[in-house]
């Protein structure tokens, strides 16, 4: 804590772990890590260490940027829903759902409530394949390779459901501009309480090998530490945030959809640390279940009906109406294809697995945006690594990464 | 809380300082327009509101009217009631003189933020410890690229 | 004992190993017809290497997962460019990342081998009009494409099973130590230094 600044020079009020670091003398050396490194980041991470304890650390980003609010710009509004899904395609639904619904917004029109209830459906099916996900990447950065088998064969049996439901592994494109794409098929929900069933044998199995593990615990205790204050200043979110002990989920403090009428908790922990984080995502999986239950029950008592707002579906020909009927399929109007939006501004918000994404939506009133800005929830994450690395020896770098379950794609867009 | 009480809230807060309130729709975002001058200030009084994280920072160009629009919007954590809106301060600078002042001393949310901005628009700004590209290698963050005047190509679909 | 035109003062030479180690070499593939071997030996000993180019690394990383198991097909991720032999650029690279990837691929010891993975590895798919980005055949000679946005593990373990039998057909590994370089592949260098942001 000796004199010199780097980094923040001028702002001795800060007061933060990363923001004061000593000068970088002759026994402080700079270690690259990544992007190729074990965990296959797609990031690199620019360390100062002295010995092995990092002073400074700086995340070096951008190695996944494909100028996504660029290309939107000259994209016509539909085109836009694949384009913004490839940030993170194993949670394609909360991905683009906040940029559907500002579009919606500017449009005036909300979509029908069948349609709201699979939106929940598949944003919570994608909530827990990117959990599942995330804990397998922690397993491999914590050379703990069960952990990795484990939850990519579990997470199939979420990405075989939405498969079965929207036709794509992974590239959904699911909900469109007034509703989403597909009804359920027969039997869907018969299935989908089954895998509910299994995914809650598995969370004990988890438990007892990773969870519960001495040398996960030893590892990842005390380690990374976000204290409530510095958590909320860093701007973080998601179960990182609420691992912190802020009680902010999006569902909960700007329901969209029908999360208001569904029945759930937001687990919050104080501790604030690494394994707290692991604690976090253990029990957001097990809310995501239960809002599933809820969402079968009412998908098995509604009859189907139009899952697409009437101002598109009434320019639907008979034959769509048919084919819908017949199969759930709702094919996509031509309406869509010359679809104008009018001039205004939108912000929208909404919870992906990593935390809250937002959108900014402008239009002029033509067939593509004139302005789309995008924060994802890795991007507020990565300040992070800066400011709360420091401190930390080189060996607890992979789990404070782990445990932040940062996906470059997202953060980089 | 309802948006007029919003409104009238960020009145007080900001005082004289407000030259327009925008309700945009959904009634969950507003745009408050200031001065340039007058940033530091509203900032530091509506992170003592209760606004305490940057959500994003957006920046817009206008070329027609010759101007960038920069919005902070600003949201709260720890306040329950805020926390259901965003509030947007928003200033204009001028196109030909892409120059302003780092809000990093108030909210560290902003550092990385800034940063893209200035990599994606060319502004500066001015205070901030590591104004450097963040996501763009720096040949790339020269092109400027989401101003407008950079046009991005677009192939025509060929079927030779 | 003096060797290549007497220059080696004060050194000793014990006859010219390059052309000692090339005639060994021509005796065993020729009389002990080791190319086979060499050829089965090294298509069921790919090693991916571990770097995830962009989303396409969902699937990438699915593909080793249990329900598709690609290690049957003796290809498992490692750790490090120098223990590796086949690089999979998953989707997009852009010109951050191009470095990366031809500095990881300078670096695999031959004979190395390259899958491209994805519309945007192929041509750049949805992003074929960004300005960040680069195509993979542009900065690395790519073996196998695949196509598909992203392509399904399936298809992972389709282009592995191509590539090996590619190496068996075309015998690309014993000409490989028969002639010291890849015949069937030309030599691709980037027309422009991908590293030149980074070395400033």
């Amino acid at each position: 804590m000796s004199g010199i600044v780097r980094g923040t020079v001028g702002f001795n009020d800060l007061k933060l772990p990363g923001a004061w670091t000593r000068k970088i003398g002759k026994d402080l050396y700079e270690v690259f890590i990544g992007p190729q490194h074990p965990g296959s980041g797609h990031m690199r991470i620019i360390i100062r260490v002295d010995g092995d304890i990092i002073v400074e650390a700086e995340p070096d980003m951008g190695y996944v940027h494909r100028t996504m609010e660029k290309l939107s710009e000259v994209r016509t509004w539909i085109k836009s829903i694949p384009l913004f899904e490839r940030m993170a395609i194993h949670d394609a639904c909360n991905v683009t759902l906040p940029y559907v619904r500002a579009v919606e917004k500017l449009l005036g029109i909300e979509a029908p409530e069948r349609a709201k209830y699979l939106r929940v459906l598949l944003c919570e099916i994608n909530r827990i394949a990117a959990f599942l996900y995330g804990f397998g990447i922690f397993g491999v950065f914590l050379g703990h390779s069960t952990m990795y088998m484990w939850p990519f064969g579990d997470r199939e049996v979420w990405v075989e459901l939405a498969e079965w439901l929207t036709g794509a592994r992974l590239t959904h494109t699911y909900p469109v501009f007034g509703g989403v794409r597909r009804d359920v098929p027969a039997g869907f929900t018969d299935a989908l309480r089954k895998a509910i069933r299994y995914m809650r044998r598995r969370l004990e199995d988890y438990r007892k090998i990773f969870v519960d593990n001495p040398v996960i615990r030893s590892r990842l205790e005390g380690v990374g530490y976000i204290p409530r204050n510095l958590a909320i200043e860093l701007g973080i979110t998601g179960p990182n945030l609420r691992a912190s002990g802020v009680k902010y989920d999006v569902r909960m403090n700007h329901p969209y959809e029908v999360y208001d009428q569904l029945d759930f908790e937001i687990p919050v922990f104080q501790e604030g640390d690494a394994y707290a984080r692991v604690l976090q995502r253990v029990e957001e999986i097990k809310q995501s279940l239960r809002i599933l239950e809820q969402v079968a029950d009412w998908l098995d008592k509604h009859e189907r009906s139009p899952i697409l707002h009437d101002r598109f579906w009434k320019t639907a020909p008979p034959l769509y109406k048919k084919v819908f009927q017949e199969q759930g399929r709702a094919k996509l109007m031509a309406v869509y294809a010359i679809l104008k939006v009018p001039k205004g501004k939108a912000y929208e918000r909404g919870e992906t697995a990593r935390g809250e994404i937002s959108y900014y939506v402008e239009s002029d009133g033509k067939n593509t945006p004139y302005r789309v800005r995008i924060h994802s929830a890795s991007a507020r994450n990565a300040l992070v690594y800066k400011y709360i690395l420091p401190g930390h020896r080189v060996m607890d770098l992979p789990a404070i990464y782990g445990s932040i379950d940062y996906f470059p794609p997202e953060a980089d867009r | 809380m309802n948006v007029e009480e919003l409104v009238a809230k960020v009145k007080e807060i900001l005082s004289d300082m407000v030259k327009d309130v925008v309700v945009h729709k959904g009634n969950d975002y507003i745009e408050v327009e200031i001065d340039k001058d007058n940033i530091i200030e509203a900032a530091k009084r509506m992170k003592q509101a209760g606004f305490d994280h940057i959500k994003d920072l957006t920046v817009v160009d206008y070329p027609k009217d010759g101007v960038f629009r920069i919005i902070y919007n600003l949201s709260s954590y720890s306040n329950r009631e805020l926390s259901y809106y965003i509030v947007g301060l928003a200033y204009n600078i001028p196109r030909d003189k892409p120059e302003t002042v780092t809000l990093y001393p108030i909210y560290t949310t902003a550092d990385f933020q800034e940063r893209e901005a200035y990599e994606a628009f060319g502004i500066t700004f001015k205070g901030h410890p590591d104004m450097r590209p963040l996501l763009l290698s720096p040949p790339v963050a020269e092109m400027k690229p989401l101003r407008k005047d950079f046009v991005v190509k677009e192939e025509p679909i060929d079927l030779k | 004992m003096e060797g290549n035109g007497g220059k080696g003062e004060g050194k000793v030479y014990v006859g010219n190993l390059d052309v000692a180690a090339k005639s060994a070499r021509k005796i065993l593939m020729s009389s002990l017809r080791l190319g086979k071997l060499v050829d089965w030996g090294t298509a069921f000993s790919l090693w991916p290497v571990h770097l995830t180019t962009s989303c396409c690394g969902c699937e990438f990383a699915a593909a080793w997962s249990p329900r598709f198991d690609n290690e049957q097909h003796g290809a498992l991720p490692w750790i490090a460019p120098r223990q590796t032999n086949l690089i999979i650029i998953e989707g997009t690279v852009s010109k951050k990342m191009a470095c990366a990837v031809r500095l990881v691929w300078e670096q695999m010891p031959q004979p190395k081998f390259a899958i491209a993975m994805g519309a945007c590895a192929l041509d750049g798919g949805i992003f074929y009009n960004s300005y960040n980005i680069v195509r993979p055949w542009e900065i690395i000679p790519v073996d196998v494409y695949i196509p598909g946005c992203p392509p399904r593990p399936e298809s992972v373990a389709r282009a592995i099973v191509e590539l090996q039998r590619k190496i068996k057909r075309d015998g690309v590994a014993h000409k490989f130590v028969e002639e010291g370089w890849r015949p069937d592949k030309e030599y691709v260098k980037p027309k422009e230094d991908v590293c030149a942001w980074w070395r400033g």
